[in-house]
C-alpha cells in the first residue's frame, strides 16, 4: 500500500510518494477553534481502494476533519480536491453526490425507513432511481429482513438510525464515504455486519475509498489499512 | 353626523383623573405601581402632546423631500424595532431588515397612493404619513416573527438540513421548508385580525373616522384597503426578510450558524 500522507512542516509524516492518482485530496488545510489550532497545514490523500482511519483523541477535530471535506464547514485555508479537481462553490452539490459524510448522530426525515430511502432522489442533483431490490440486498447483509423498510423512523433506535444512514448513502453508490463513528450505536453482531457491508460497496468498484473514524482501536485496526492521527498535529 | 366636538386642555385634566382611580387601586393593593403610573402618565401626555406639533407642522409641508425623509426615518425606526425583538442576530440583519420593510412598505404604500386611492399630489402628508405608519407598526410583526422563526428553527433542525446537504441537496432543497414555516409565522397576526375584524375588534383607524364625523361605511372602506394593504406588505416584507437571511446563513451550500449570536436581553 503505496504512503499517500504527508504533513508539510511536520517531520513526523512520510513523505509523499503517491503511486496512483489520489480520488480525494487535501492540501493546506487549517483550523483554529479560539486561539487553539486544530491543525495547521495538514494535507493528505486517499487513493481509491484505500481504508483509512482518522484517529486522536477527543476534541481533537477529527468530525470537524470529516466536515470540512465535504465543506459542511468553511475552509478557513487549503482546498479539497476530487479526482484532481478542486472543489469550487458551484460544484458542491455535484461532489457531495460522489464524496458522503456520514455524521455519527444522522437524521431521518418523517416517515418510513423506504420514505428516507426514496426522498433523497427527489433532490435535484440526484440522477438515479430508488431501487428496492438492491436495499433488500443491502439489508440481506444486514441479516435484516425487508420489514425494516415499513417502520416509522419515528421508533428508530440510534443503532438503527446509524443502519439507514448508510443505506441511504450506499444506494447513490458514492465513490467516497466518510464514516463518523459509524457502529457507535450497534451491538457487536451488527457492527460486523456493517463492516461487512461497506467491504462489499468497496469491492464493487475499484475507485471507491473510505475514511473512518471511531473510539475502538480494534475496529480501526480491522477495517483500515493506514491511520491519520490528528493528535500529534497542532 | 358632520364634526366632532373639540376637546379642550381642560378636558385633558378631567381625563387623567381617571388615572386617579388605578394610584387608588395601586395604593390600596400595595402593588407598588405608583411610581410607574406616574411617569406613564407624563410621558404619553408629552409624548402625543409632541407628536401632534409635529404632525400639524407635517401636514402643512408641501415639499415630496421633506416627507420622503420624515418616511424614510419611520422605516429606518420600524426597520430596527423589527430585529430588536429577535433572539438571535447576525452580521447586517439591521440592513436586511431595513431593505425589506423598506422594499414591502414603499411598493405598497405607493401602489396605493397613486393607484388605489389616487391621492393628488401623491406625497399628500395627510393620507401618506398615517398610512405608512399602519403599514409599518404591522410590518414588523410580521418581520420580527418571520426571522426569528426562521433563525430559531436553523438552529433546532441543524441535522435534517445538514444531512440533506451531506446526500447533494441545494441550500434551497435543504432549507425550504424552513423558509415556508417562518413566512407562515410571519403572517399569523394579520390573517387573524383580518378573521375577526368587525366581530371581535373594532379597528382604531376605523373608530377615529368615525369619531371625527365620518360615515361609518366611508370608514369602512378605508379600513378595507387598510386591511389589503396591511396584509400584502406583511407578505413582501416577511418573504424578503427570509430570503436575505438565507442567502446570509446558507452561502455556499453550507449552514453557517456561526454567523449567529444569540442577542443580549
Amino acid at each position: 500500500m503505496s504512503w499517500t500522507i504527508w504533513w508539510r512542516g511536520n517531520a513526523l509524516g512520510p513523505q509523499y510518494s503517491a503511486m496512483e492518482h489520489p480520488i480525494l485530496s487535501a492540501s493546506g488545510l487549517r483550523r483554529q477553534l479560539g486561539d487553539r489550532w486544530l491543525w495547521n497545514d495538514l494535507s493528505f490523500a486517499l487513493c481509491p481502494q484505500e481504508r483509512v482511519g482518522l484517529i486522536g483523541p477527543s476534541g481533537s477535530g477529527k468530525t470537524l476533519l470529516l466536515r470540512a471535506l465535504v465543506l459542511l464547514d468553511p475552509l478557513q485555508h487549503g482546498e479539497v480536491s476530487f479526482q484532481g479537481h478542486c472543489i469550487k462553490n458551484q460544484s458542491i452539490t455535484q461532489y457531495r453526490t460522489q464524496v458522503i459524510y456520514l455524521p455519527q448522530r444522522p437524521a431521518a426525515f418523517d416517515g418510513t425507513v423506504e420514505d428516507n430511502l426514496k426522498r433523497v432522489f427527489t433532490l435535484a442533483a440526484q440522477t438515479g432511481t430508488y431501487r428496492r431490490s438492491l436495499i433488500e440486498r443491502y439489508l440481506s447483509a444486514l441479516n435484516r429482513t425487508p420489514d425494516f423498510l415499513d417502520q416509522s423512523v419515528r421508533r428508530l433506535s440510534g443503532g438503527e438510525s446509524q443502519i439507514l444512514a448508510l443505506l441511504r448513502a450506499l444506494q447513490l453508490q458514492p465513490k467516497v464515504l466518510l464514516l463518523d463513528e459509524p457502529t457507535a450505536s450497534l451491538d457487536p453482531d451488527s457492527t460486523q455486519q456493517m463492516e461487512g457491508l461497506v467491504d462489499q460497496w468497496m469491492s464493487e468498484d475499484s475507485q471507491r475509498a473510505c475514511l473512518w473514524t471511531s473510539h475502538d482501536p480494534q475496529q480501526i485496526r480491522r477495517v483500515t489499512n493506514r491511520q491519520i492521527n490528528l493528535g500529534g498535529i497542532g | 353626523m358632520n364634526g366632532y366636538i373639540v376637546l379642550g386642555y381642560g378636558q385633558l385634566v378631567l381625563a387623567a383623573l381617571l388615572i386617579l382611580g388605578n394610584l387608588a387601586i395601586s395604593l390600596a393593593l400595595r402593588l407598588g405601581l405608583e411610581r410607574s403610573l406616574l411617569i406613564a402618565t407624563v410621558r404619553s401626555i408629552v409624548q402625543l402632546l409632541l407628536i401632534g406639533f409635529v404632525l400639524e407642522w407635517l401636514f402643512s409641508q408641501d415639499n415630496p423631500w421633506v416627507i420622503l425623509v420624515i418616511a424614510l426615518a419611520m422605516t429606518t425606526i420600524a426597520a430596527t424595532a423589527a430585529v430588536n425583538r429577535t433572539q438571535q442576530r447576525f452580521t447586517g440583519i439591521y440592513w436586511n431588515s431595513l431593505l425589506s420593510i423598506l422594499a414591502a412598505a414603499g411598493l405598497v404604500t405607493g401602489v396605493s397612493l397613486t393607484g388605489i386611492i389616487q391621492v393628488d399630489p401623491w406625497y399628500d402628508p395627510q393620507y401618506l404619513i398615517p398610512l405608512l405608519g399602519m403599514i409599518l407598526g404591522n410590518t414588523i410583526n410580521g418581520i420580527s416573527l418571520g426571522l426569528d422563526r426562521f433563525m430559531t428553527s436553523l438552529v433546532d433542525q441543524q441535522q435534517q438540513i445538514e444531512t440533506l446537504l451531506t446526500l447533494g441537496a441545494t441550500r434551497w432543497e435543504a432549507t425550504h421548508q424552513q423558509m415556508r414555516d417562518a413566512v407562515r409565522t410571519g403572517m399569523v397576526p394579520i390573517l387573524n385580525s383580518m378573521m375577526v375584524v368587525g366581530l371581535v375588534s373594532l379597528p382604531g383607524m376605523m373608530t377615529g373616522q368615525i369619531l371625527a364625523g365620518a360615515d361609518p361605511i366611508d370608514a369602512v372602506r378605508y379600513q378595507i384597503i387598510v386591511m389589503f394593504m396591511v396584509a400584502s406588505a406583511t407578505a413582501l416584507g416577511t418573504f424578503g426578510v427570509v430570503l436575505l437571511a438565507f442567502n446570509r446563513l446558507l452561502i455556499p451550500h453550507q449552514l453557517r450558524l456561526d454567523y449567529l449570536e444569540r442577542s443580549k436581553p
